[in-house]
Parts: C-alpha cells; sequence; structure tokens
C-alpha cells in the first residue's frame, strides 16, 4: 500500500495514527522514534517530489523530545499527540510563512494560527510543515506553484494531482503521517486519488475555514488527506466543529462521524450515469467498477440514478470560482504585506507591476475572466445563470438522495498524467475536476479511497458522495470497501 | 424671467454608536493612537472571515424604525470593490440589492422627504496625505456605518438643512449615534439638478466634502446658481461628483478625478443573510423613544409651553429628559422651561459640558424652583443659589439657610434703603425727572445690591416709582 516501498519493511512513518498511538502507550516506540522516522523519509524522498515549501524539522524535534519526557499517563494524552503532520501552505501556522505557492506571498510571516491550526496544536499534533500547492490553490496539478512543482510519489515524471498536491504526496512517501488540504472544486480528493491515498473534503461549513487564505469562499473547505479511512476521520473529528469566527460553520455534532463502523447492509448504493460517459478512462471505468461489484452484494441496493445537470457543473463551477477569486485577490496590493513593486511613481503603478509581477499566469486569467463576470452589463449573465445552474445542481443531488444514502463515482476521469501534458490547455485541464466539482457546488461530503485494482501500476481513486452531514456515512462505506 | 426649481436628493452616512466594530472586536474610540484598534480581521489579512456585530444591526433597525422604513426580514451583504489603500480587502462589505430597510419617510414641515433606503456597511480607513507621502489609520477601518438614501423630494437648500437637522436630531434621540460632524459621525452628501417647473429631472451632479450644515446650504446654493446659468445659456450640466470649496466657495472636479466606477457587486459570501424576524423588530419597536417632533407637539399642546421654547427643548434630547425629569418633582412647565432654557442652557454652553457632567439632580433644581415659586426667595436670588449649586452640588435648602437671603416682606425696611438710594444719586433722579425714565431700573439695580437681592424686584420697582413720582 507504500507508494514504491512495495519490497522495503513498514517504518514508523508509514503507519496510522491508530498504530502508532498503540505502540507509545504499550511502551514500544517513543514520540522522538516517530518523528524520526518520518524525518529520515524526508530527507530520503524530499528532493525529489517537491512536497514541501518550508520544513520545521528541529522544532517537531525538540517536540518529540519534550512529550518523551512528559509524567502524564500516556492513555490520557490528547489523540493526536506526537503525531506529525502536515499542513497545505495556504493554511495560517503562526509566526511561520504562508506563501500559498505564490511570489506575491513568498515572504509573508502568518501573524495568527487558523482555526484548524489551534485546534491540531490542542490536540497535541507536531506541525511538520508546510506543503506544496498550486498558486493560491488554483490549478489540478500543483504545477502552478512558484516553488516548483511537486512529483508524484509513484513516478516522478507525472504529476501529483492538484491543488493540494504536495499535501497528498508527503503522505503517500511518508513524510507525514497525514495532512490537512483545502478542496474547493477537487483539490483534497483528486490528488488524493492520484497518490494512492485517502482524502475526504467535508460538508461546507463542517470546518472552519477561519485562517485558510480565501480562494473561492463559497466552495473552499479544508479536507483530510491520510493513508487510512479512520485516520482522516480522526483529524476531521479534531478541526472540524463550529467556529465563533467563521460564520458560514456550522452547529452540527462532529464527534458522531468517528462511528462509522457500522457496515453497509443498510446502505443504498446509487451509480449516477451521467459520470460514466466520453471521456472516462475505460480502465479507470473498470477499476471503479469492481469496486461496485465488490460492495454490491453486501449493501441493501444498488441502482443507476441520474443528475441531469451534471454536464454544466464545470462551466458554472468556474464561472462561481473566478468570480470570488477575482474579489477574493483583491487584497494582494503591496500595501500592508506580501510582494511589492519598489520603483512605482503612481498609485496605478504599484498596483499594476505589484499584481502583474507577484501573480502567475493562471492566477491572473481567473481574476480577469472574474472581473468581467461580475462587470455591469455582464452580471446576470455570467455570474447570476451559474447561480441558477448550481441551485439546478444542488437539486439534482437532493432528487437523488431521496432514493439512495451515497453515490459512488471515480474521483478523476484519469489516473496522473504527465507534468507539462495540460499546463498549456487550462479547458483540459479543468475538466480533469469534472467528477468532484458537482459535489462542491452542492457543498456536500465526499471521499475519495483507493480502488484495488491500479491502472498502468498506477492508482484509481473512488469517489463516495453523501448528502449534507452525512461523513459518517461515506467514512463507513469508505472503511468498509478499505478493509476487503 | 424663467424660473428654475432645484431637485435635491441626499446620502448620509452615519457612525453607528457600538462598542466594537461591525466585523471584529476592535473597539471603536475616536482619537485613538493610529493604528491602535487593529487585527487581522479589520486589516484584511489573508485567511480572515468577518463575524456580523448583532448590536450595529438592532441599532441600524432602531433608526430605520424612527425613519418609518419597511424592515427586510431577509437581507444580504455584498462586497463592492474598488482599489484604494484605506481599503484594505480591495472590497468594502455593504448592502446592495437587499438594503435593511427602505420604504420609509421623514416629514419635514409638513413635506414628506421619502427615505430610499438603509443599508448597513463597513467604515474605510483613513487616508492623510503629507507631502509626497500617504499615511493610512485602520482605526476607522470596519466601523459600522449606516447609509441614509432619500429619494430626490427635497425641494431647497434650505429644506435639505432641516432634514439633516432633524435626521441629527433623531439619531442623537435614539442614541444611534453621536452624529458629530466634525468627528466625521455624520457625513453628507447631497445630489443636485434644477428644472423647469413640472419638467422632467434634469442631470445631476454629487456634492463632496461638506462637513457642516452651512456647508451644505451654501454648497447647494452655488450649484443651483452654476446649473440654473449653464441651462440658462442653453449649455449642458455634466453628471460628475463635485468636491465643495469651502474657502473659495465654489464647487469643482474632485482630485485625481476618478474614471467611470464599476464596482463589481456580488453578495458576500463569508456571511449568510441577515434574517430580522417579525418579534425582534417588534421588541425593538417597544423600546422606541418618543420622538422629537412628537414630543415638541407635547410640550406645545399638552405643557402649554411657547413653540420657540418647545423647539430648543427637543434640539438636545438630554436637556428635554432633564425638563421632564424635573416637571415630575415640581409641576410648574412653563418655570421650570424657562429656566433650564436660560439658566441651565446658559451654564451648558458657557462650561461647553453635558447635563450629566453638570450634575445637579432634577430634584435638587425642583426644590429651588419651588422656594422661588413659593416667595420664599426672589428670582435674583435663586439665580444665585443656582450658580452655588453648580459649584457645590450643596442643597439648595442648606445654601439659602447658610446665606440668610430668604425674601424679605418688610415695606419699612424697603422705603428706608430705597430713600438712601435716591439720596446718593441725586443726578439720576435729576434725569427721572427729565423725563428720562428708564433710569429706573439702575435704582432698581441699586436697591438691590443694597438689599442683596432679597426683596421682591416688582416691590422695588413700584416703591421707587411711587418715590419718584411724590418728590
Amino acid at each position: 500500500m507504500i507508494a514504491n516501498s512495495n519490497s522495503s519493511p513498514k517504518e514508523l512513518c508509514d503507519l496510522s495514527i491508530t498504530e502508532l498511538r498503540n505502540l507509545l502507550i504499550n511502551k514500544k516506540i517513543t514520540f522522538s522514534d516517530i518523528t524520526d522516522s518520518v524525518v529520515h523519509r524526508i530527507e530520503e524522498r524530499e528532493k525529489r517530489i517537491n512536497g514541501y515549501i518550508t520544513l520545521f524539522i528541529d522544532q517537531a524535534k525538540r517536540q518529540a523530545r519534550e512529550l518523551d519526557l512528559t509524567k502524564e499517563p500516556l492513555t490520557n494524552l490528547p489523540i493526536l499527540c506526537g503525531i506529525p503532520i502536515a499542513i497545505k501552505d495556504n493554511i495560517l501556522v503562526k509566526d511561520e510563512l504562508t506563501t500559498c505557492g505564490s511570489k506575491i506571498l513568498a515572504n509573508f510571516i502568518a501573524p495568527y494560527d487558523a482555526t484548524v491550526i489551534e485546534r491540531l496544536r490542542a490536540s497535541g499534533a507536531i506541525i511538520i510543515g508546510k506543503t506544496n500547492l498550486d498558486e493560491f490553490a488554483m490549478g489540478s496539478s500543483s504545477e502552478t506553484s512558484y516553488f516548483g512543482p511537486v512529483s508524484n510519489p509513484f513516478d516522478c515524471d507525472l504529476v501529483s494531482g492538484g491543488s493540494s498536491g504536495g499535501s497528498a504526496a508527503v503522505v503517500a512517501y511518508g513524510g507525514a503521517i497525514a495532512a490537512l488540504g483545502s478542496d474547493t472544486g477537487g483539490s483534497v480528493r483528486q490528488p488524493a486519488a492520484f497518490c494512492g491515498v485517502v482524502g475526504i473534503k467535508p460538508t461546507y461549513g463542517r470546518v472552519s475555514r477561519y485562517g485558510l487564505v480565501a480562494f473561492a469562499s463559497s466552495l473552499d473547505q479544508i479536507g483530510q488527506i491520510a493513508r487510512t479511512v479512520k485516520d482522516c476521520a480522526i483529524l476531521l473529528s479534531v478541526v472540524g466543529g463550529w467556529d465563533e469566527h467563521d460564520s458560514t460553520s456550522v452547529k452540527e455534532d462532529i464527534t458522531g462521524i468517528l462511528n462509522f463502523e457500522s457496515g453497509v447492509s443498510e446502505i443504498k448504493v446509487g451509480i449516477p450515469k451521467e459520470y460514466f460517459v466520453e471521456g472516462l478512462d475505460p480502465k479507470v471505468a473498470q477499476a471503479v467498477d469492481n469496486m461496485i461489484k465488490t460492495l454490491t452484494p453486501y449493501c441493501a441496493s444498488v441502482k443507476e440514478i441520474s443528475l441531469p445537470h451534471t454536464k454544466y457543473a464545470i462551466s458554472a463551477y468556474y464561472l462561481i470560482n473566478m468570480a470570488e477569486v477575482s474579489s477574493n485577490l483583491a487584497r494582494y496590493d503591496a500595501v500592508k504585506y506580501g510582494y511589492r513593486y519598489q520603483d512605482a511613481k503612481t498609485l496605478r503603478e504599484l498596483y499594476e507591476k505589484t499584481r502583474g509581477e507577484g501573480f502567475g499566469q493562471e492566477v491572473k486569467r481567473r481574476i480577469i475572466l472574474g472581473a468581467y463576470a461580475l462587470s455591469k452589463g455582464y452580471y446576470e449573465e455570467y455570474y447570476g445563470t451559474a447561480q441558477k445552474v448550481r441551485t439546478l445542481i444542488r437539486n439534482d443531488f437532493e432528487e437523488a438522495f431521496k432514493e439512495v444514502d451515497i453515490l459512488l463515482t471515480p474521483t478523476s476521469p484519469t489516473v496522473a498524467f504527465r507534468k507539462g501534458e495540460k499546463i498549456a490547455d487550462p479547458l483540459t485541464m479543468y475538466l480533469s475536476d469534472i467528477y468532484t466539482v458537482p459535489a462542491s457546488l452542492a457543498g456536500l461530503p465526499a471521499i475519495s479511497i483507493p480502488c484495488k485494482d491500479k491502472v498502468n501500476n498506477l492508482p484509481v481513486g473512488l469517489q463516495i458522495i453523501g448528502r449534507p452531514f452525512a461523513e459518517k456515512t461515506i467514512l463507513s462505506v469508505a472503511h468498509w470497501l478499505e478493509q476487503q | 424671467m424663467i424660473d428654475f426649481e432645484p431637485i435635491i436628493g441626499m446620502e448620509v452616512h452615519v457612525q453607528l454608536k457600538t462598542e466594537s466594530k461591525l466585523f471584529c472586536a476592535c473597539a471603536v474610540e475616536y482619537g485613538a493612537e493610529p493604528n491602535s484598534n487593529v487585527c487581522p480581521v479589520c486589516l484584511g489579512l489573508p485567511g480572515v472571515l468577518p463575524v456580523l456585530n448583532a448590536r450595529a444591526v438592532e441599532l441600524a433597525i432602531k433608526l430605520a424604525l424612527a425613519l418609518n422604513c419597511q424592515i427586510t426580514e431577509y437581507s444580504r451583504f455584498a462586497r463592492k470593490h474598488y482599489f484604494y489603500p484605506d481599503l484594505p480587502k480591495g472590497y468594502q462589505i455593504t448592502q446592495y440589492q437587499e438594503p435593511l430597510a427602505h420604504s420609509g419617510h421623514l416629514v419635514i414641515d409638513k413635506n414628506r422627504i421619502r427615505i430610499k433606503r438603509i443599508i448597513l456597511e463597513e467604515d474605510s480607513g483613513k487616508s492623510i496625505h503629507c507631502g509626497s507621502e500617504t499615511l493610512i489609520d485602520f482605526n476607522r477601518c470596519g466601523i459600522p456605518l449606516v447609509e441614509i438614501v432619500t429619494e430626490p423630494d427635497i425641494r431647497s437648500p434650505v429644506q435639505a438643512v432641516e432634514y439633516l437637522r432633524n435626521l441629527r436630531q433623531i439619531l442623537q434621540y435614539l442614541d444611534v449615534s453621536d452624529a458629530d460632524m466634525e468627528k466625521g459621525h455624520f457625513r453628507c452628501e447631497p445630489n443636485i439638478s434644477v428644472r423647469l417647473a413640472g419638467a422632467a429631472f434634469g442631470t445631476r451632479t454629487e456634492l463632496k466634502n461638506l462637513n457642516s450644515l452651512r456647508n451644505v446650504r451654501d454648497a447647494l446654493e452655488y450649484e443651483i446658481k452654476r446649473q440654473t446659468e449653464i441651462l440658462k445659456s442653453g449649455g449642458k450640466v455634466n453628471q460628475e461628483t463635485l468636491y465643495w470649496d469651502e474657502t473659495k466657495m465654489v464647487t469643482g472636479p474632485m482630485r485625481g478625478k476618478e474614471e467611470s466606477e464599476d464596482y463589481r457587486y456580488f453578495p458576500e459570501p463569508d456571511l449568510p443573510p441577515l434574517v430580522i424576524t417579525k418579534e425582534e423588530i417588534e421588541r425593538i419597536k417597544q423600546e422606541l423613544p418618543v420622538m422629537p417632533e412628537k414630543r415638541k407637539e407635547y410640550f406645545i399642546q399638552t405643557l402649554g409651553l411657547p413653540e420657540a421654547d418647545a423647539q430648543i427643548l427637543v434640539e438636545r434630547k438630554s436637556l428635554a429628559d432633564y425638563y421632564e425629569a424635573v416637571l415630575r418633582f415640581l409641576w410648574e412647565p412653563r418655570l421650570v422651561a424657562n429656566w433650564i432654557i436660560s439658566e441651565v442652557g446658559g451654564i451648558l454652553n458657557e462650561r461647553k459640558i453635558t447635563i450629566q457632567e453638570l450634575a445637579i439632580a432634577p430634584q435638587s433644581l425642583a426644590k429651588l424652583l419651588a422656594m422661588l415659586k413659593a416667595g420664599e426667595i426672589t428670582g435674583t436670588v435663586a439665580k444665585e443659589i443656582f450658580l452655588e449649586m453648580v459649584e457645590t452640588k450643596n442643597d439648595p435648602a442648606l445654601i439659602v439657610a447658610q446665606k440668610g437671603v430668604t425674601r424679605i416682606d418688610d415695606e419699612n425696611l424697603l422705603n428706608s434703603v430705597v430713600d438712601e438710594v435716591l439720596e446718593t444719586n441725586p443726578k439720576v433722579v435729576e434725569k427721572y425727572k427729565k423725563g428720562k425714565t428708564t433710569v429706573v431700573s439702575f435704582l432698581v439695580g441699586e436697591v438691590m445690591k443694597k438689599t442683596k437681592g432679597r426683596f421682591s424686584p416688582q416691590k422695588v420697582n413700584e416703591i421707587l416709582i411711587k418715590k419718584l413720582s411724590n418728590t
């Protein structure tokens, strides 16, 4: 199960949170052993993968040593105590760089902790580093980063997926036990699929966005990446839940999601026919189909359902996404922080040069298109229409969930592609999000887990979509399939 | 002579009197050290999110109800985009298509000025230009504002000023804002066009930089003249924003003229829709104080005050409140009104203090005036005692007792004092005899001086005239 390490024996950095905790409690290992193992793996693999932008190795080792000295019985220690967790570099960790993979924030030191970071710290986690990503999380390949592309741990010539490519890659190669990413239209699920790990995008509002650098606010959600379904669930239960700093976070109970080992016998499964059409790699379809076949005898029912507006999802998604980008990225103006063009003679020149030089191509493309979509005379036609489509897509899901409990789909139409293959063609790149975007538009929880079959020795992702706040259900199915 | 009629609409921005900012916990404090009341949220740092201040919403609803508006039960915030260094997010959180309240009105001299909408929004920071440098103070950034927009129902600069005065009074009455123009709590931007009576509306201009009511009136008068002259000579008025130059007394184009703005409004995704329930509206309605117009009517109709007195009292809510508080202890509406307007008001103006700072309890003033009313002390003495009360905060009865200044009715004593004064002022008496009867008041003053005001001035006057006529 570990990328490119089939022959070598498992090391601590390849184990799950539960396994490590058991070893710790039984005094088989120390906290430092875990950190050392992860650091050792990073030293081995990181150079070729480029999954991290910033590493906190010294701090991590110091934290582990301090934990080793604690007199407190280990069973009293919080759930993530001593577990090295990687953080996507668009989430603020106090007093450290938060670059968003962009030149414009290359020198930005975060003055506060994101809510998820506060919660990780409270649960004892060790923040091991900040992971690489597409610039401002805009991309599906982690190639648009100012700090260079992320390689796929299965094959360095391939992309890791994106935009949370760094988080998925480092978890895959053992450079962290688990990681936080952010998912706007598939940015956790798709790289998890490409790197053969588990990635969940919770319901919109489940996890506080306070301290997540805004990209497309109505879609952004912090997701969890790990090598097991259970680790994802643990991580989500720690960082999720209502936060007074985020008015869009909800007061729904979060700890209940941990009761996911309840089996699948009562689950009604839906297969959306619009997801198995032209553009889907037949071998990927086959791998997904085999997973469905595995589940069929054990669940309540499997039926084909229809999500008729799926074909409009990508257009609507990118319009909303770009409109919100043009707004959210307006604050990078060189006045208070970030990159600043030094020789400006006028205010206008300061803005133009700073933003012209500070942002990369994909970011600028989206700002310009988004500003256009919101401009006078075009708003209704573009943004207005996109919002209407969004409602239709949400209704599609509501209808489907009257009949079934979960939907099974491929996470991505293909396995990991080659670096450079799609970067020059934004439309093709956007289409790689075709199966993940609809759940984002509807705000639904969705998880990607590796299929049993590989395609060309590369992992394939199976996506499970659930009703709003039904993380427990999708985790149950994912966990059951993982155990087969 | 062709007559042009001005058509005026008013947009006012008012800073709400909340303890913290609209979307973060930073304090709202006038005159604080620059950039001391700031946090990641109001500075628009990466990753921050707004959380709505419920108190600001309540104040805005209060105002909307007092202006007879419909409250939108489901309103939304929107982002308004433009680049400027004192706008840290590159957009302002405001309201656009779904305002908090709409369709209200305010009656000014029996004319109904319709209120088009009231919206809740955040203030920007403050740019301070010094030489070639621009400094920014973000303390103001994020302070809650309401924007109150009228229909173009105002027909003269005087009416415009009347509207603003009334609006400001209502804000102070509701305790929704201090509405201090000098401190920038109350900023008005009128728009104005002129037309031939009955014709369609002409092209309007918007006026900025008006930081006093006088400026508003002067700028509007200037603009009426300017636009009328343009139209009379067959020209066209440009639709533009003009800046009032207070020293030259002219309007002119804004410095660094803005291009045609497209604010790219769209619904703020970081805030859920603002839902205001009927129950909440009802609760706030119950808590509304009596508005100045109603109160003035009550003062005139029921208490029998002259209109001018009623007007002075209601203009400052604290003064009217104090007036009614004193009445609760002494039901002498006219006497109390006179005293509060002249004596109390005089001290407040002279010392530039508020009624709270004066710290004379309503019952103390009532006690003093009761003594006056009962004839125990004269008016002159009462004024002296009042000044003493202001200084020492002592009980008026105590001061009267200590000073021994109760009124004296001993006519023999008075006669002898009057004789003495007439003897020592023969020249004045001479003048009187030559027909200059006004000198009596001087003589009354002399008698009062000698008797420390303890005789009734009417009585002194009476005796003086009697004696002067007899000699």
